[in-house]
């Protein structure tokens, strides 16, 4: 137990000193943000009608960005052979690496949406709907994210393979996140039965993404 | 001769050249035969008229591209559990012909799209499934290719390839929530076929065809990848004995 807190506490400090990316992701979230009324016009009416669907976006490419370090700096300085030899089960280190990273990008992230969804005139029940779906659904971001990252980790050039090879399995996410996020804006359709199957996919993620991610790192690392 | 007599690569490639032949003429007939029922024996349809004969090419095209990643899936099984070689041939052979299954089965579905709904693309459930399905083959071969030992990539692939299996249906379910404006499935369903016969044999015979087409192609895929592997084992081989022993036919010393 307590090795898995030391690797969590290592992890929480690799992102936050220098070198590590911990408020990159919200940053590059900003400047999606940004983008967007430069290309569909500065309509604040069309903004808050279309903001969530800017936010669910922005974030499922923002967590994205430090997705293809998680496991290769670990590989290129021999920690990850280390991991993998390890007593502790790899599924669980893991486990911990990915929360430890929705810690510090996703978690960073879904407190940001509601501030930049001000920006895009979004009433303030919207505001709260979003921050409560991506909190929900960021976990299983991460969790389908570190598959493709495991996956990548022998690659050299990974990252825009592990963006297309993730991206579509994370549509269900997308899908419900958006399906509650307008439901909680408009009262007439039902908010808690997409909310629950977004809640079920980022906890379905959280068990077959660490199993999937650990598979693929022992037979890559062979 | 059992199943598991034809995992020994050689003797895979004696059985597969003798089958080969047959499944080609095979399939051709059956494609003929399907192609002729459907462009001069079956009805026009009285609402679509003569586009309703796309379908005979769309509904085989999009069975074969879900038909395709299941033989992914089982290869990958296969590749995992029992660490067959030929597993992988079969799973990496078979990705490039779902694919151009699934690309055919978008284009004919836009073709028909186009009288039917006004639009080339419409954002309706089915066509965007299929979309996702086509993505993840696409994925599926780059991760293929990213790897320069074949042997080494073969279980990483394996493990997309599953999860990419347990998401589709969860995939499929949650874009056909999200929208749906495709008819439903209208072959196999409760209480038979809500097809006319007269346009029904037409599509059976033309989805068997194009099933054994599939199954001609893939061979002879697996049959260019076993031959690829031995090309390129020959050639490493090859290049270990030059870096051995100096030379070879008198060529200049490398090392």
């Amino acid at each position: 137990m307590s090795a898995l807190f030391t690797l969590f506490a290592r992890e929480l400090t690799l992102a936050v000193r220098i070198g590590g990316g911990a408020l990159m992701a919200v940053v590059f979230f900003l400047i999606v943000v940004t983008l967007m009324p430069f290309a569909v016009g500065p309509d604040l009416n069309l903004l808050s009608r279309i903001g969530p669907a800017i936010l669910w976006v922005g974030v499922l490419l923002a967590n994205l960005l430090a997705l293809d370090r998680l496991f290769q700096a670990d590989q290129e300085d021999g920690s990850l052979d280390l991991m993998v030899m390890a007593p502790l089960p790899l599924e669980l280190t893991v486990t911990v690496k990915a929360l430890a990273y929705w810690v510090t990008t996703g978690l960073p992230l879904a407190i940001a949406a509601p501030l930049f969804g001000m920006m895009l005139n979004m009433p303030a029940e919207a505001l709260g709907a979003v921050c409560l779906t991506l909190l929900a659904g960021t976990p299983g971001l991460t969790f389908i994210g570190i598959i493709g990252a495991a996956l990548t980790v022998a690659l050299r050039r990974g990252g825009l393979l592990l963006a297309i090879l993730v991206i579509p399995l994370m549509v269900p996410v997308l899908i419900f996140g958006i399906l509650a996020t307008s439901a909680a804006i408009v009262v007439t359709s039902p908010f808690l039965q997409p909310f629950l199957i977004l809640l079920a996919l980022s906890l379905g993620a959280m068990v077959l993404g660490p199993i999937a991610a650990a598979a693929a790192l022992r037979f890559g690392l062979e | 001769m059992g199943l598991m007599d034809l995992a020994n690569p050689t003797r895979f490639m004696a059985v597969s050249q003798r089958i080969l032949p047959w499944l080609w003429g095979l399939a051709a007939a059956f494609l003929i035969a399907g192609l002729y029922m459907s462009f001069f024996l079956a009805p026009q349809d009285y609402q679509q008229g003569n586009t309703v004969r796309i379908m005979f090419i769309h509904v085989p095209a999009a069975w074969l591209a879900m038909m395709g990643y299941s033989m992914i899936a089982l290869s990958s099984i296969g590749t995992l559990v029992w660490r067959h070689p030929l597993a992988d041939v079969s799973a990496r052979a078979a990705a490039p012909i779902g694919a151009a299954f699934t690309f055919i089965a978008l284009v004919t579905g836009s073709l028909w799209g186009k009288p039917m709904w006004g639009a080339w693309w419409v954002w309706d459930a089915r066509l965007t499934s299929v979309l996702v399905l086509f993505l993840m083959y696409l994925g599926l071969i780059a991760l293929w290719r990213a790897f320069d030992d074949p042997a080494r990539g073969a279980r990483i692939v394996a493990v997309l390839a599953l999860v990419g299996a347990v998401n589709l249906p969860i995939i499929k379910f949650s874009v056909e929530w999200w929208n749906t404006l495709h008819q439903p499935a209208s072959v196999f369903r409760m209480g038979g076929p809500t097809i006319h016969p007269t346009i029904l044999w037409p599509l059976l015979v033309m989805a068997f065809g194009a099933t054994l087409l599939f199954l001609a192609i893939h061979l002879a895929a697996m049959r260019n990848e076993v031959l690829r592997r031995r090309v390129r084992a020959m050639q490493i081989t090859a290049a270990r004995a030059v870096a051995t022993t100096g030379t070879e036919d008198g060529e200049p010393e490398l090392a």
